[in-house]
């Protein structure tokens, strides 16, 4: 399962030059400032942009070689556009059942009630676009997509043109289409938050050019991209809930490093949730604390440190379990604990944010 | 009424028909490459459109004259060919017709296919819809509105038309005579009685005509914007 590019557009002032194999699974975030040409790539991928040179195979499709192009209506994409993109001739169910019936019946993967009730349309189908609010329309753009069962979903910074309320209402079912496994996605955003809540790799573009590629929390935790000092230096991790605490109010979520507290939440236990650790709320110690207000204590392994932009702090990458940590701390301290690249240690968390509850920000 | 002004009404109406269909077929290829195609030549055409606006008619019934007359130009070839020369025939109003009302079916067509824009096509092309295919069930339900305002415009002007038909169909009662030179002709002879019914007929023709476009208008809610 991979999605193979090889993509050159030139255009005045504007060069996109991609090359980059991405595993066809989960969410793959295309982040990058304005003007980094995410959008242009991911209209390349749908075939929607003429003049570009190069190829793009998917699982062994051939979309586009030298030889050939297979035009934007022939390749198996759904795509959400940034703004609006309903057409206003039809209602909600005209709009949905517009892609639908362009897909022979045996190719169809997802039906048009299974749709309606993932994206929850039910109570929309009659009506026309223009009477819809901005996050009921991005949620039939999305049902609409995910009708022509495509084998990549691509998204433009789907989230981009709503308020915070209406993003809050999208975040969960682009998680349980994520979390259902059933189509990979390709999702630009800007944000990188909003990445963090739900990507599972990043492509990272610069000026039309690919700077890294890989999980989320590799690049994440890589001290030569821009992308620690972007969030503070969090570090995000995939947990599963295993219990709630209703004395103390707690919910524990086991990480592949160990098991962290956080305030009680209302996921089921057994749920996939992600949690995300500021690198200021890590401190360090040789010792495995006791007698401290600190919860959250891991087993941690020192990588590597690198210099801050303040003089005074250093970085702290480790290793908990099998993932990577960011920890901040002052060059005073790693010079009195010595710190080293593989030292065994503890990581006090002061705090961790589970990213389910809120909007993305 | 007098029969003639029933066949001069005859004529006109059979000619505004004919020219609006004609003229809707010619023009949505025509509006669709002016509206977005890319070529240099796209500013050459839309003026040469739009030209019968400006340019008297008299001026353009003088010039097909000279092209479609038996004597002269085309007129000559076709007869050549055993054809029958189209001056001073309804197949000559036909012509006319054509070129003068030619602006009222291009704009409305071209303005109306240019608000579709360029990203409902797409947003249909992603949604697996074949160019042709999107043509026929986004660019043309959303130009609904263009649409049927070039049909009403191109009947109403063809049935206004005076310079143009009198030039190249020469006033000929029962074949060339459309319901405005009959009209014409009536106040010409002082006989005010027939040019009052004759007007008042086509006026409330072009108002019902009108008041059939604004109404039908605001039901129309559909116009080339996505939401």
């Amino acid at each position: 399962m991979t999605l193979a590019l090889s993509q050159t557009l030139v255009r005045p002032g504007f060069t996109l030059d991609v090359t980059a194999e991405l595993p066809a699974q989960g969410i793959t975030g295309l982040f990058g400032r304005s003007g980094s040409g995410k959008t242009t790539l991911l209209r390349c991928i749908a075939g929607l942009e003429s003049g570009v040179r190069g190829q793009v195979t998917l699982n062994g499709t051939i979309w586009q070689d030298p030889q050939h192009f297979v035009p934007a209506h022939r390749r198996a994409i759904g795509y959400v556009f940034q703004e609006s993109s309903l057409f206003t001739h039809l209602d909600v169910r005209g709009n949905l059942e517009y892609g639908l019936k362009r897909v022979a019946p045996q190719q169809r993967r997802l039906g048009f009630d299974e749709a309606v009730a993932l994206l929850d349309l039910s109570p929309l189908l009659r009506q026309r676009a223009p009477q819809l609010s901005g996050g009921e329309r991005q949620r039939v753009a999305i049902a609409r997509a995910l009708l022509t069962s495509p084998q990549l979903l691509l998204m433009d910074e789907p989230l981009s043109s709503l308020d915070q309320r209406s993003k809050a209402e999208i975040l969960p079912h682009l998680k349980r289409l994520r979390d259902s496994a059933a189509i990979p996605i390709i999702y630009v955003s800007h944000v990188l938050g909003e990445l963090m809540r739900l990507a599972d790799q990043l492509l990272l573009l610069e000026v039309g050019r690919v700077r890294a590629a890989g999980p989320l929390q590799q690049l994440l935790a890589r001290s030569d991209l821009p992308l620690g000092a972007m969030q503070d230096g969090g570090s995000v991790f995939d947990a599963v809930v295993q219990e709630h605490d209703p004395i103390y109010h707690l919910t524990y979520v086991l990480i592949s490093g160990g098991r962290l507290a956080v305030e009680h939440q209302s996921a089921s236990v057994g749920e996939r949730v992600r949690v995300r650790i500021d690198a200021r709320d890590v401190s360090l110690a040789l010792t495995r604390p006791e007698r401290t207000s600190i919860i959250n204590i891991l087993a941690a392994r020192v990588l590597q440190l690198s210099d801050e932009a303040d003089p005074a702090q250093v970085l702290v990458r480790l290793e908990v379990g099998s993932e990577p940590l960011l920890a901040r701390i002052t060059r005073r301290s790693a010079a009195e604990l010595a710190l080293a690249p593989g030292m065994a240690l503890f990581a006090q968390v002061k705090a961790v944010a589970l990213m389910e509850s809120s909007a993305a920000g | 009424m007098a029969g003639a002004d029933l066949t001069a009404i005859w004529i006109s109406l059979r000619l505004a028909c004919t020219t609006t269909l004609l003229l809707l077929l010619l023009c949505l290829p025509l509006a669709w490459w002016l509206a977005t195609g890319a070529s240099r030549w796209r500013v050459v055409i839309d003026a040469l459109v739009s030209l019968p606006l400006v340019l008297p008619p008299t001026v353009l019934g003088f010039y097909l004259l000279l092209l479609l007359s038996p004597r002269s130009g085309l007129g000559a070839a076709l007869r050549g060919l055993g054809l029958p020369a189209p001056a001073f025939t309804f197949t000559g109003l036909v012509i006319g017709s054509l070129l003068y009302s030619l602006p009222f079916a291009v704009q409305p067509l071209r303005d109306a296919f240019q608000g579709v824009g360029v990203r409902a096509l797409e947003v249909a092309a992603t949604l697996r819809a074949s160019p042709w295919n999107r043509f026929l069930t986004v660019a043309m339900p959303l130009s609904a509105r263009g649409l049927l305002t070039a049909a009403v415009l191109c009947f109403a002007h063809t049935l206004g038309e005076f310079g143009v038909v009198l030039m190249i169909g020469g006033n000929i009662p029962g074949r060339t005579e459309t319901a405005s030179i009959a009209l014409f002709n009536h106040a010409e002879a002082l006989d005010y009685g027939a040019a009052y019914r004759l007007s008042l007929i086509l006026l409330a023709v072009c108002f019902a005509l009108l008041l059939l476009v604004y109404g039908t208008n605001r039901r129309l809610r559909a116009t080339g914007v996505l939401v």
